[in-house]
């Protein structure tokens, strides 16, 4: 024991233990720093995932609310959907199951593969989702082959079925899956990841009324995440039904009506602003945004340049040509620059300063009074009407009119058209306004534009004795269980400002725009029924100086005129309104007329 | 016959730790098993079995204590090679258990040979270097006896097999030779063959093993397999915020989410009830009771037991950080139990024949004179 005396002695011991401490007590120390890294620093993330481990909650989706029209028949309903899915765990070996399903549906393995992909990271017991909405067929086969498909598992959920497809679809609307940005901004707190909702038309004004509300179901898992039991059920309430205002059989015929053509049919009830029937074409289906789109599917919608996803009745801004000249006319008798008998004589053009404003009849009209020119729809009488009232003025009418501003139908992405003032030209172009510029805007040309719903407005008030309605498009509201949540009630938006006389004027001349066979409208006439109506024949050559650069073989479509047709039936007790719009359609009376006048005649037969 | 002297200086704070530590484990192993009984119907009553082993381990720490140590100092060869005996016998005879065989069955009572062996290679470590130990350092060359002491057992364990326990032999064994200083150069060839080996080894590790290493190293990869231990510890544990979930309360733990609550994982278990409060609360004993068992090895006036003080301090450190970082996820999972709290009865009794040792050690303190 003496010898190792000679070599260490307890100092040097002392100094080994201190070395050995200070390595225990660094150790120590990030055992502590990490202890209070999770439990504190983290610990709120980790208590919360442990709530989640043992009591898992289960969403119930709600049943989107239905849509029928106004007499209660069923337009959109919900359909179940097969989806394909795959619990990893369970597959033992994901990647072989999935590339056998693959082979089984014969189509390629590699998008599935992605989706397995994606998931990475997900508690593996969690099914991934391979394949939305499968067919019944494809059911059958997985079905038959179950035993060999460990972990593939089908799950259904409601889908959203449109059964009249392409019919009413621009008022409808399509649903699209919501983003992550939407869930994010706090606008959705029933909806989850993957969740789809209203992302055009009704089906997104109405998005909150169709929701419902999201069910839950408690249940407890174990450590596989299999249940154990179930805690607590919280069923979903479904959404509310929704009754359009639309009447099925005028919408019907309507895109009958439009069919093969390019444009607008919009109808109204103008004692109530209830919108009877809104065709645009061409149409699209909004199953396809719910049965999952392709890019190249969706590229051909939106790069189609007819437009199918535009609702043209809304969005569609259109100079409003001679069924502008209502607006002039009202102007011209209510401040007072004409009489119903100032005379005006028509030689088929009018100088203003050096240049030459043509009518559309090269002859001439001869002498006209303010219920011919309507009725004939003579350009110089309305040439003159707009020189002596300045384009402020005539603006002001124009807006009392409606015109201008969004009419406030529960639709998405209404337009809002254009009414030119001197202030917008100079605010806007820098220029001082022209004074032939007013003769242009006074016969619906120029700057002028219009949505197709506000010439309806306009029509319906004209109508009805001056009262604007806001357009409804839903007529009541009611939950899933038949009780009434919310009735849409007309909502004047206010008067045109016109006195009755003043406006019995323009309604004369209305119906003998379509009564009397000198009228444009003489094609819109219905016997016995008293049809009033004004057409328009919108130039598009021109004001569109760039068409020069639009391709060859479309030059000559777009060179072709807009035509529209505005009217009101019966003239006396008016029941129905309806503005036709057809692009390039040529000429009002014959592109636009018996569009409107079949859907009066189909809306008034009954 | 007990010297006076003896009593005097028994070493009540080492006892007392021991103890409390043992006290807390109890507790634990409580809540793990009741809260399980109700769900899961089987295990249940391992508090009680951990009381019986409590106190038999007391019995154990009060006999080691009685003798004086140096008698260690004589026996180390023949206790080294009884308890590489078992380890070999374990091999043919022993218990498999979960893929490994591990546990030798005595009658009534299994055991784990591996853990003796722990004690013993401090034994005849502490033997060794107590008469060879110099300022300069230990060569490679004086160190083929301490090597090959270790590396039997180590490959005995490795081949069982049971990585932890192995590598915690390898510590130990490494912590002890450090503490007595080898030359430099020595260090540097040791830690590149351990890297090496450690290397080499990878190729024959079992297919679990080397998938909860890489768990460790990516535990999202594999939530539900071999990273499931990892995410759901680091859960319980992070869930236990700064107070707890309360005793009882802990909610990884009664829906069995936690695997192995009430051996490997038992700290996660406390950690969720109990909070950093209570967490760290026992980290600062074991903190305290290897400062002490460090002060014992200083303490005492002779170097066979100031290294063996040292080497049975580093066993119960290793076996507490590993464990407690396994836990915190700051290590992949080993089996490695947390000495004096996990359940087990061959832990429990070696962790405190340790420590009986060490009071030991303490108590005789003053029959050497500088």
């Amino acid at each position: 024991m003496d010898s190792y005396l000679h070599t260490v002695d307890s100092d040097w011991y002392r100094q080994r233990v201190s070395g050995a401490l200070i390595c225990v007590l660094a150790a120590f120390l990030i055992l502590l720093v990490r202890l209070y890294y999770l439990q504190v620093v983290e610990g709120p993330e980790f208590r919360r995932q442990s709530q989640n481990n043992c009591v898992r909650l289960e969403d119930i989706p709600p049943a989107r609310g239905l849509i029928f029209d106004r007499d209660g028949v069923l337009l959109v309903e919900n359909r179940p959907c097969f989806n394909i899915s795959i619990v990893p765990r369970e597959a033992k070996n994901p990647k072989g199951v999935v590339h056998k399903l693959a082979e089984l549906l014969d189509v390629a393995p590699e998008p599935l593969f992605a989706r397995l992909a994606e998931v990475r990271g997900v508690r593996s017991f969690k099914p991934v989702l391979l394949r939305r909405d499968v067919s019944r067929d494809v059911v059958a086969i997985i079905e038959a082959y179950k035993l060999d498909l460990p972990g593939i598992v089908i799950t259904v959920e409601p889908t959203r079925h449109y059964l009249e497809g392409k019919r009413a679809s621009h008022l409808v609307g399509y649903l699209g899956e919501i983003s992550r940005e939407e869930l994010k901004s706090g606008c959705f707190p029933d909806n989850r990841i993957r969740d789809f909702i209203g992302r055009f038309g009704v089906e997104k004004a109405y998005e909150p009324y169709f929701h419902g509300r999201r069910g839950e179901q408690r249940i407890e898992v174990n450590a596989l995440g299999q249940l154990t039991r179930v805690l607590k059920t919280e069923e979903a309430t479904p959404g509310n039904n929704i009754y359009l205002t639309l009447d099925f059989r005028l919408q019907r015929k309507a895109e009958a009506l439009l069919s093969g053509k390019v444009g607008a049919a919009v109808a109204m009830d103008p004692s109530n602003g209830h919108i009877l029937a809104m065709a645009s074409s061409p149409a699209f289906d909004p199953n396809v945004f719910v049965e999952g789109m392709t890019y190249e599917a969706w590229n051909d919608l939106a790069s189609n340049r007819f437009r199918p996803m535009e609702n043209k009745a809304i969005q569609g801004q259109y100079p409003p040509a001679s069924t502008y000249k209502i607006v002039t006319a009202i102007a011209g008798l209510e401040e007072g620059v004409i009489t119903e008998h100032t005379r005006v004589f028509c030689p088929g053009y009018y100088r203003y300063g050096n240049r030459t404003f043509r009518c559309w009849k090269r002859g001439g009209h001869g002498f006209m009074k303010i219920t011919d020119a309507l009725v004939e729809s003579c350009d110089v009488f309305f040439y003159q009407v707009g020189e002596k009232l300045g384009v402020d003025r005539l603006a002001g009418y124009a807006k009392a009119c409606g015109l201008g501003l969004p009419t406030g139908v529960d639709l998405d992405k209404e337009a809002k058209g254009l009414v030119p003032t001197s202030w917008w030209k100079l605010g806007r172009m820098g220029v001082p306004w022209q004074g032939g510029e007013t003769l242009s805007v006074a016969i619906g040309q120029g700057f002028d534009l219009v949505t197709p719903i506000q010439m309806l407005s306009l029509i319906s008030a004209v109508a009805n004795g001056g009262i604007r309605y806001k357009p409804l498009v839903v007529r009541r509201i009611e939950s899933s269980d038949g009780s009434l949540v919310k009735k849409e009630v007309p909502v004047p938006l206010g008067r045109l400002s016109v006195s009755d006389k003043t406006l019995e004027i323009v309604k004369r001349s209305l119906m003998d725009a379509v009564n009397k066979p000198r009228g444009t409208g003489w094609i819109a006439r219905i016997p016995g029924i008293d049809v009033a109506g004004k057409t328009g024949t919108a130039q598009v050559v021109g004001m569109k100086e760039d068409n020069k650069e639009n391709p060859v073989e479309s030059k000559h479509l777009h060179l072709r005129d807009h035509a529209w047709f505005i009217a009101f039936a019966p003239a006396e007790e008016p029941r129905v309104a309806v503005a036709v719009l057809i692009e390039h359609g040529g000429h009002g009376s014959t592109a636009a007329g018996p569009i409107a006048r079949e859907m009066i005649k189909t809306y008034l037969g009954n | 016959m007990i010297d006076r002297r003896l009593l005097e200086h028994f070493d009540w704070v080492l006892l007392s730790l021991t103890l409390v530590l043992g006290g807390i484990g109890i507790l634990t192993l409580y809540s793990a098993a009741t809260a399980n009984a109700d769900i899961v119907g089987v295990k249940g009553l391992v508090h009680l079995k951990q009381s019986y082993w409590l106190a038999i381990g007391t019995g154990i720490m009060i006999l080691l204590a009685l003798f004086s140590y140096r008698w260690l100092n004589r026996l180390a060869l023949p206790i080294y090679c009884f308890s590489i005996g078992l380890l070999v016998a374990v091999l043919f005879v022993g218990k498999e258990v979960s893929g490994s065989q591990r546990w030798l069955i005595l009658g009534p009572v299994s055991f784990q040979p591996s853990e003796l062996v722990k004690i013993s290679l401090v034994i005849i470590l502490a033997r060794h270097f107590s008469e060879s130990v110099s300022e300069e350092g230990f060569s490679l060359v004086e160190l083929w006896k301490p090597l090959i002491w270790t590396l039997i057992p180590f490959a005995l364990i490795v081949i069982q097999p049971d990585l932890g326990t192995s590598l915690i032999v390898l510590l130990i064994a490494g912590s002890v030779t450090i503490f007595v200083k080898i030359e430099r150069r020595t260090l540097l060839c040791l830690t590149g063959a351990g890297i090496l080996g450690s290397a080499v080894g990878w190729f024959f590790l079992k297919e679990y093993q080397k998938l909860r290493i890489l768990a460790f190293l990516d535990p999202e990869g594999d939530p539900l397999g071999a990273g499931y231990h990892i995410i759901q510890s680091k859960i319980a544990v992070g869930s236990g915020m700064l107070f707890g979930k309360g005793f009882l309360k802990g909610t990884q733990n009664a829906l069995s989410f936690l695997p192995e609550h009430h051996t490997d994982f038992i700290f996660s278990v406390l950690a969720e009830e109990w909070g950093f409060l209570g967490a760290a609360l026992v980290i600062s004993l074991y903190v305290l009771l290897v400062i002490w068992g460090l002060s014992v090895a200083v303490r005492s006036k002779e170097p066979f037991g100031t290294i063996l003080a040292v080497g049975l301090t580093s066993m119960i450190f290793w076996q507490a950080f590993i464990n407690l970082a396994m836990a915190l996820a700051l290590l992949p999972v080993v089996g490695v139990p947390l000495p004096l709290i996990s359940y087990g009865g061959s832990s429990m009794l070696i962790s405190m024949g340790a420590i009986g040792i060490l009071l030991n050690i303490s108590m005789r303190r003053f029959l050497f004179k500088e």
